[in-house]
């Protein structure tokens, strides 16, 4: 009861100022709903690879797959069926419904394990389902999007088809193949040893988290770095509504302890209003974290898929985890954003005078406690470039540039106004510079918020000019020839290749295999020995002779990726399936590619893998000619449109898939700075209020309201300005980091840094226009304010 | 929901489960059917048939054990077509499937192999004999080398057939309704057995008599039928004995044959056989009679029998309950009995 009636009057004060409350409240959703967002999408897509390892049972059961990453023989299923192996064979690959590449996966139902079984609609239609015509299954999702025949059906992974073996086998020209067996847990007694039955097969063991899950890590560990920062500056607005709110309350608290109420019920009932009002910001802010997940998911979906092949649903399902996980999030980021006040008020002596700002001893303290915490943090970043190793210490350097640049703030700012104090030659001009100051602690959270959002912004855009730069400039290189063509069949292919023959410069056959390498998916492919290689190819670190090694098979080139991941350099020796171990010649970038690369002679290749795919070539013609030559060889050889593709076309595919890549990115980008504004106009608009005491003097000698609200507005946007000059290097700082460091553990390339002023004024620009509008409402407040107010500072001296 | 069962579920019926058991009543469409006085020719039918709908090779076996415990072994393969004829590859509308079982007084081991026809992991040949699913086969007629392997038991069995052929019905055509419907129906009930059993205890060496059943149709039941009782009897005299009921809405359809012990079969006229269930067990969920009274006046027959073990259920895609058993009264001997279609 005696606490109803004090959590009733403490409540009053929400009453008495609607705007705190709703800065309260807004801040605290905003921070969770970027964060919860972020979640959504983040189990959406962890969900999508999930369900993808465990299509057939992949999550659950062991797999029998051939030694040399090829495929195995029909007779030698049969072989393994009748000596008693409980085995389920799987054909697939890649398989065309209209114009858009799937993966299309042939099963037997008869022979599958129960835990495999994981879509219902193959055995309610069996006898359609392995009738020769067959049934072509894909999620509903995937099936309404690419039509084609397929039919829907739940419990398929996105993107990816299911048929009966035969007619997968039949569409994929795989006759007689199967790519590889799916292992019952349970076999008869007295099966003999694999080896014994049929050589050249392993056991490959359940995988529960997939490829998929495994390429992506990085991506989703940036959008989870983006979603913590961006909580993280909404809980400065939270920090400084409750302190605020705190801070105006402490005379009611000494009210009702001075009427007997002890100091652990006044708490209790602080800590009961605290939760409530994180509960309600917790539930919109999920609530609006849903609708960014809605509005970014597809985009993130195309990424995804364009980047790294993963297929993620692009329907959004609203799940307990990450719901649950924001509410709770927002409770502790609450909590801990209202530590520091609370044990105030519990410390606090019961006839204490409420303070505003604390006195210049307590203010020159904290700033050396906050340079030697920056100095500690800066120490850290650098330990952790030297010595730290992975992604994790990539993220490590970023936090610790974060921390030691938030703590170094006021002290730089500080002794920027110190410099300006020293300078000023009026009275005023002093009072403004000293006055400044002496604000700064109340000011410094929001200040802090403003320059991350600034610096991270200038960061990510630096990493993503400099990425779209190089990958230009990549792109025109790389992809040096006029046409690509993809025939059905390799008698198609030597058809295709002598009719252009004679209509073109050259005919450079491109022969590829996907294989498994250093335990990881990875691709081979085989060139031609030509001078648009030996002239184009993009090389970062070369032997002298590289391409003569490449023409002779005495070398072969790798991408940037196989050398970041398994740490092989120049002349180093490649371990690949069938004992083939060439040494490397060439390291090459290959942007935007998730696998593993190695590049060989087409000769060399075919030697190791006969069973090569040898359907593509380049085509080597007078660009002007390009357009109408690949409308004859569609013609001659009536090739589907998408088999003929001119340079062109592919820049413009790439570029797009690149764009979206960071269209995500961007989009968090602007909604951080978007917290930051925010936040600083929480702060102004509790500084405002805080500050009349410290006005009303100044008015008394004779400025008027005018002047001081001019001051207070000149005061915002030059704070704003300092903070930007802080700013800049932390952001320059941050894009080295993701250049260097993150980039390379995350997707396995390096990049050059450029830089980019111009982006730098408008940002600037940027920065000091949200300062102005944060800034707006308490001074034109300040202006209007009835003179009667400031005298009341006087007399109402707390 | 077990996959295994719809699967079968889908290939034994059209219209609902309750069209005769496992849909074997279902319409014969496009499917050969049986027709009386057609001559049966071995080794021909000794092999698949995939012009009917399906088909099995059933066999089982009263063993015994060093020390006298009885044992019950059955060895069968199903043929079930989705589609008249044969197809290359995986279009072969052909599916198979294998039971294996060994029951002991105490345990009933059952296992299951599916397969498809077309691509060489099951099939029979009629010449050299040879029926197989993955590992498990029936390697020749007269000797038969019989193998069947599973995660909990396996078993290793030679056979030798003391007597004929014996054609069930009239020359091998089986009327199994009122109204019509039949199979054709040859048995080899002449086998004498030795070999080994594995089992989890380990292995034991097994001798005893085996029976064979040969039978294929389109439509062997009328659609009210729905399900039957079945018995093979060795009789301590050397005599044997096929019989069964089919269940329907009515009274019920009994045949019969009694085999000489010089194999002369002897087909007795619908209604000759009467089958009274003694006594029921709770078996799998379900009310099972596992005790029978059998009357044959026309032989002075009757006798009583008694499981080896009443829990003797086949826990497969379509669950039935097979298993060995003895009989005293007028005709004493040991046989085994079947009863499919009880829910």
């Amino acid at each position: 009861m005696r606490n109803t009636v004090a959590l009733m009057a403490l409540l009053s004060h929400w009453r008495r100022h609607k705007v705190q409350l709703a800065m309260l409240l807004l801040g605290l959703s905003l921070a969770t709903a970027l964060w919860t967002g972020v979640q959504a999408i983040n189990v959406e897509a962890r969900a999508s690879y999930a369900q993808a390892a465990s299509a057939l049972g992949g999550d659950r059961l062991s797999q029998i797959v051939a030694a040399d990453g090829g495929t195995i023989a029909q007779s030698a299923y049969i072989a393994l069926r009748r000596a008693g192996w409980q085995v389920s064979p799987v054909v697939e690959g890649e398989y065309r419904v209209g114009s858009v590449r799937v993966r299309l996966m042939g099963v037997d139902p008869m022979t599958m394990p129960p835990e495999a079984m994981t879509v219902p609609a193959i055995v309610t239609n069996l006898a359609g389902f392995m009738a020769p015509a067959g049934i072509l299954y894909a999620a509903p999702e995937t099936a309404a999007r690419l039509g084609g025949g397929l039919v829907g059906a739940d419990g398929l992974p996105i993107g990816l088809v299911m048929s009966d073996i035969g007619v997968a086998q039949r569409l994929l020209g795989m006759q007689g193949q199967i790519s590889r067996l799916i292992l019952s847990k349970i076999q008869p007694i007295g099966v003999p040893k694999l080896a014994d039955v049929v050589p050249g097969l392993r056991v490959r063991p359940p995988d529960a988290s997939g490829d998929l899950s495994r390429l992506t890590d990085s991506f989703h560990l940036n959008l989870t770095a983006f979603g913590l920062l961006a909580f993280l500056v909404g809980l400065f607005i939270v920090q400084s509504a409750i302190g605020l709110a705190f801070e105006q309350r402490r005379a009611l608290v000494r009210t009702l302890r001075a009427l007997g109420m002890p100091l652990s019920g006044v708490m209790v009932v602080l800590v009961v209003e605290l939760v409530g009002l994180a509960l309600v910001a917790g539930l919109v802010g999920v609530g609006m974290g849903y609708g960014i997940a809605r509005v970014l998911l597809p985009s993130v979906a195309a990424t995804l898929r364009g980047l790294y092949g993963a297929e993620v649903s692009g329907n959004l399902h609203m799940r307990l985890d990450w719901a649950a996980a924001g509410i709770a999030i927002a409770v502790a980021g609450t909590m801990a954003a209202a530590a520091l006040h609370l044990t105030q008020i519990w410390r606090m002596p019961l006839l204490s005078v409420a303070q505003v700002g604390g006195g210049a001893a307590g203010a020159r303290r904290l700033l050396r406690v906050q340079t030697a915490a920056g100095a500690g943090f800066a120490v850290l970043a650098g330990g952790l470039l030297l010595f730290g190793h992975g992604l994790a210490a990539g993220f490590g350097v970023l936090a610790a540039l974060f921390l030691g640049s938030a703590c170094f703030l006021p002290v730089a700012v500080a002794g920027l106004l110190g410099l300006a104090r020293r300078g000023a030659r009026s009275p005023v001009a002093e009072w403004f510079w000293a006055d400044t100051r002496a604000q700064l602690p109340g000011l410094s959270l929001a200040l802090v918020a403003l320059m991350l959002a600034l610096a991270t912004n200038l960061g990510v855009g630096t990493m993503v000019s400099s990425f779209r730069l190089t990958f230009d400039g990549w792109l025109d290189q790389r992809l040096a020839s006029e046409l690509y063509v993809t025939t059905r069949d390799p008698a198609e292919s030597q058809a295709v290749s002598a009719w252009l023959a004679s209509r073109s410069d050259a005919v450079l056959p491109i022969w590829s295999a996907h294989i498994e390498m250093y335990g990881q998916p990875g691709e081979l492919y085989g060139v031609a020995d030509h001078a648009t290689y030996r002239d184009n190819w993009p090389l970062l670190q070369a032997t002298p002779d590289v391409w003569d090694a490449v023409a002779a098979g005495t070398g072969v080139l790798i991408n940037e990726q196989l050398h970041y991941r398994q740490k092989i350099g120049l002349g180093d020796t490649l371990t690949l399936p069938g004992n083939w171990s060439p040494p490397v010649v060439g390291i090459y970038s290959d942007y935007g590619n998730p696998l593993v690369q190695v590049i060989a002679n087409n000769a060399t290749l075919a030697e190791h893998f006969p069973e090569i795919s040898k359907l593509r070539m380049g085509v080597r013609v007078d660009p002007a000619r390009a357009v109408a030559l690949a409308d004859a060889v569609r013609e001659a050889f009536d090739l589907p449109v998408n088999n003929v593709v001119d340079q062109s076309a592919i820049k413009t595919l790439s570029r797009r898939v690149f764009e979206r890549t960071f269209r995500v990115t961007a989009a968090l980008n602007i909604l951080t700075l978007g917290v930051a504004g925010v936040a600083m106009f929480a702060s102004l608009m509790t500084l405002s209020g805080m500050r009349l005491p410290q006005m009303a003097p100044v008015w008394a000698m004779g400025l008027t309201r005018g002047a001081l609200a001019q001051l207070e507005f000149v005061r915002s946007v030059m704070l704003a300005a300092m903070t930007f000059v802080v700013a800049l290097p932390v952001g320059l700082g941050l894009a080295w980091v993701l250049l260097n460091v993150v980039n390379v553990e995350a997707f396995g390339w390096r990049l050059p840094m450029y830089l980019f002023p111009a982006d730098w004024l408008t940002l600037a620009g940027f920065g000091l226009a949200a300062a102005a509008l944060a800034a707006a409402v308490p001074v034109r407040h300040l202006a209007r304010i009835h003179p009667n107010d400031l005298l009341q500072a006087f007399t109402n001296e707390r | 929901m077990n996959v295994r069962v719809l699967v079968f579920l889908l290939l034994f019926t059209r219209a609902a489960f309750g069209q005769g058991f496992a849909g074997l009543g279902a319409e014969a469409d496009g499917f050969a059917l049986p027709e009386p006085g057609t001559a049966l020719a071995f080794p021909r039918d000794h092999g698949a048939h995939p012009d009917f709908r399906i088909e099995w090779w059933y066999l089982t076996a009263n063993l015994k054990g060093p020390d006298g415990t009885d044992y019950g072994v059955q060895w069968t393969l199903f043929r079930t077509a989705l589609a008249p004829g044969d197809g290359a590859d995986w279009a072969d509308p052909q599916l198979w499937m294998g039971h294996a079982a060994i029951t002991t007084p105490t345990q009933h081991y059952v296992a299951e192999r599916l397969a498809r026809g077309g691509i060489g992991q099951a099939g029979v040949q009629a010449e050299p004999f040879m029926a197989w699913i993955d590992d498990w086969q029936m390697d020749g007629l007269n000797p038969m080398r019989l193998k069947a392997t599973a995660p909990d038991f396996a078993y290793d069995l030679s056979l030798n057939a003391k007597g004929p052929l014996v054609l069930q019905g009239q020359g091998g055509f089986s009327v199994k309704s009122a109204t019509g419907q039949a199979s054709y129906y040859y048995s080899q009930p002449f086998y004498q057995v030795t070999g080994s059993l594995t089992l989890p205890e380990g292995p034991v060496q097994v001798t005893g008599l085996a029976w064979l059943d040969r039978e294929w149709s389109s439509q062997p039941l009328a659609a009210d039928q729905t399900g039957w009782d079945w018995v093979s009897l060795h009789f301590d005299t050397g005599e044997k004995m096929m019989g069964f009921r089919l269940r329907d809405s009515g009274l019920g359809f009994t045949s019969a044959t009694w085999i000489s012990a010089d194999g002369i079969p002897e087909p007795l006229p619908p209604g000759a056989l009467r089958l009274t269930p003694l006594d029921y067990a709770r078996v799998a969920g379900r009310k099972i009679p596992v005790r029978w009274r059998l009357e044959l006046p026309a032989k002075g027959l009757d006798i009583t029998t008694d499981p080896v073990n009443p829990q003797a259920w086949m826990a497969t895609t379509v669950p039935y309950w097979e298993g060995p058993m003895h009989f005293t009264g007028s005709h004493p001997g040991q046989g085994y009995l079947e009863m499919t279609g009880y829910r």
